[in-house]
């Protein structure tokens, strides 16, 4: 254990990424990232597809297992037990634990296809919070109300269209009132005229003073919402920086290259 | 604009089919009913014996004794399939490839006869005899229901296999437990996948139980097979069974008809039947 947290005392920081590394057999996806990010920040992760940016995003939240380095979210080590210098994996309610407190949404949503939108999004409040159910179904009205659905409550997923799905999907991860939001591609798997409406509620959130990590391919969100780019490729951070630095003067070729593919 | 009349193609080919078929029907009919070796009234005698009646009932003991543990065992066998320790999961393998891979028949002769080589169960100072536990009620039982939980066990994992896994990852990341997610999430998609497998089982089983006779499990088979061995109106005892054998499939077919009507087959319907099913739950509960 060489490396140290560099904000040891937990001032400000939410993320904090030491060298993680992450192999699929012999292919490694992640080839030692090191990263911060402050509470109340706001920052997209760039890349072409391929580069390991969604592969370190589920690492944050240990649905992928690292294979190397670690991560601290508010200071605590994610997914593993320190006891003795050796790190000891945590058990599936220890992981559920410390999950409560990350959000996560998806590029195809997952909402619970059984469960209407009020059930999706009031359904971890009340059975791993405690809430009452007046409480739960309170704050998931509210929920919907800033992700600009309410009346849906009783809707089914299939009954509703990407975009509205994915708001559900926003509102659902924001009910457990987590500290942290991850976004995995969130707008990928939407038709174009179905973007603007999710975007607009990460804007807000944004807004908010949420501390939000993105994997996206929306240049015009990153460089209008985010505080800070990283840009991602093969596994390393290449660049990184304020939203339009990078995005408007890219230092290195690779950046350049990518982003003249996206314009 | 006059009105055209129109005149369908006639399909000849199958009218002759039909009359064909009209014609062997009618005529093997024609000949169990003239028989003289039949004794008819024999028949509606025996529909209602009471020792036939007495058959009926445990015909479908067996049948929901062993569909209800073969659903629990099944359930159990097909997560320690899916389970990533390879003892466990091999386990699970080894049980659904031999209890699948040997007849039923056999299975069941064996149950009955396993005091040949396991006479007698000693726990510490508690002595059985083995023939004093395993009677045929009871090795009918074993038989049909661990042969039937190696089937449910494959059902159930295919159930478990086709909910998409995103909804797994989607519960963990909320912060699900591995089992709410199982509870709450994952087995509840699966169940309608389940269900209309379980339902043909089930019709399944109420004739598989038949094969319970060659122990004398008292089952209808049984019973109408105790009746003919003494007056040797075997045709009639056969056509007496099978009239019930037939009623109770057709009854559990339409019960199966109708709770895959509520259940949903489509994706559309299925949450109408979750949210009924949970308000009837709901009710009940705040009544208990």
């Amino acid at each position: 254990m060489t490396q140290q947290p560099a904000f040891t005392d937990g001032s400000g920081v939410m993320v904090e990424a030491l060298d993680v590394r992450k192999s699929f057999g012999a292919h490694e996806v992640l080839k030692g990232i090191n990263l911060t990010i402050r509470k109340g920040e706001v920052v997209c992760l760039l890349g072409p597809s391929g580069s390991g940016k969604s592969t370190f995003l589920r690492c944050i939240n240990h649905l992928e297992r690292m294979s190397g380095g670690r991560i601290l979210v508010d200071g605590h080590l994610i997914g593993y037990n320190e006891r003795h210098g050796l790190l000891y994996e945590m058990s599936g309610k220890e992981l559920a634990r410390q999950r409560q407190d990350i959000g996560m949404v998806f590029q195809r949503f997952n909402l619970f296809a059984h469960h209407d939108v009020l059930t999706n999004i009031s359904q971890a409040p009340m059975l791993i919070r405690g809430q009452s159910r007046e409480q739960a179904f309170a704050r998931a009205r509210e929920l919907l109300k800033l992700v600009d659905l309410e009346g849906r409550e009783d809707a089914y997923p299939y009954q509703l269209s990407g975009g509205q799905q994915q708001r559900v999907a926003i509102a659902r991860a924001l009910a457990m009132n987590p500290k942290l939001m991850l976004f995995d591609e969130p707008t990928s798997a939407l038709d174009p005229e179905l973007v603007g409406e999710v975007l607009a509620v990460m804007r807000k959130l944004a807004a908010d003073g949420m501390t939000m990590l993105v994997v996206t391919h929306e240049l015009a969100f990153a460089r209008e919402v985010a505080d800070r780019v990283i840009f991602m490729d093969q596994g390393v951070v290449v660049e990184e920086g304020p939203a339009q630095q990078v995005i408007d003067s890219p230092q290195h070729e690779r950046t350049k290259t990518f982003l003249r593919r996206m314009h | 604009m006059s009105e055209q009349r129109i005149i369908p193609a006639r399909n000849w080919g199958q009218w002759v089919i039909a009359i064909l078929l009209i014609a062997i029907v009618g005529f093997l009919l024609a000949m169990v009913i003239m028989s003289r070796h039949i004794t008819w009234s024999a028949i509606p005698q025996y529909l209602f014996d009471e020792t036939i009646l007495e058959g009926i009932k445990l015909t479908i003991l067996f049948t929901v004794l062993s569909m209800l543990i073969s659903i629990v065992a099944g359930g159990v066998l097909a997560m320690m399939r899916l389970s990533p320790n390879a003892i466990v999961s091999g386990f699970a393998s080894l049980y659904i490839w031999f209890f699948r891979g040997t007849p039923l028949l056999v299975q069941i002769i064996f149950w009955f006869n396993i005091q040949l080589f396991i006479p007698s169960i000693d726990i510490g100072s508690i002595h059985f005899d083995t023939n004093s536990i395993i009677t045929a009620f009871v090795a009918a039982l074993l038989a049909l229901s661990l042969n039937e939980a190696a089937y449910m066990a494959e059902i159930m994992r295919g159930g478990l296999m086709a909910v998409d896994s995103g909804q797994q990852e989607a519960a963990k990341a909320l912060g699900y437990a591995p089992t709410q997610a199982m509870l709450r999430i994952i087995f509840p998609q699966a169940l309608r996948v389940i269900i209309p497998p379980i339902g043909n089982q089930t019709i399944s089983m109420l004739k598989t139980t038949s094969l319970v006779s060659v122990v004398a499990a008292q089952d209808l088979l049984t019973r109408a097979q105790n009746i003919y061995a003494k007056n040797f109106l075997i045709i009639e005892l056969l056509i007496v069974a099978s009239i019930w054998y037939l009623v109770m499939t057709t009854v559990a077919s339409s019960l199966q008809y109708v709770i895959e009507r509520r259940l949903g087959r489509s994706t559309s319907d299925a949450p109408m039947a979750w949210r009924a099913a949970l308000r009837l739950l709901r009710a009940e509960g705040s009544n208990g």
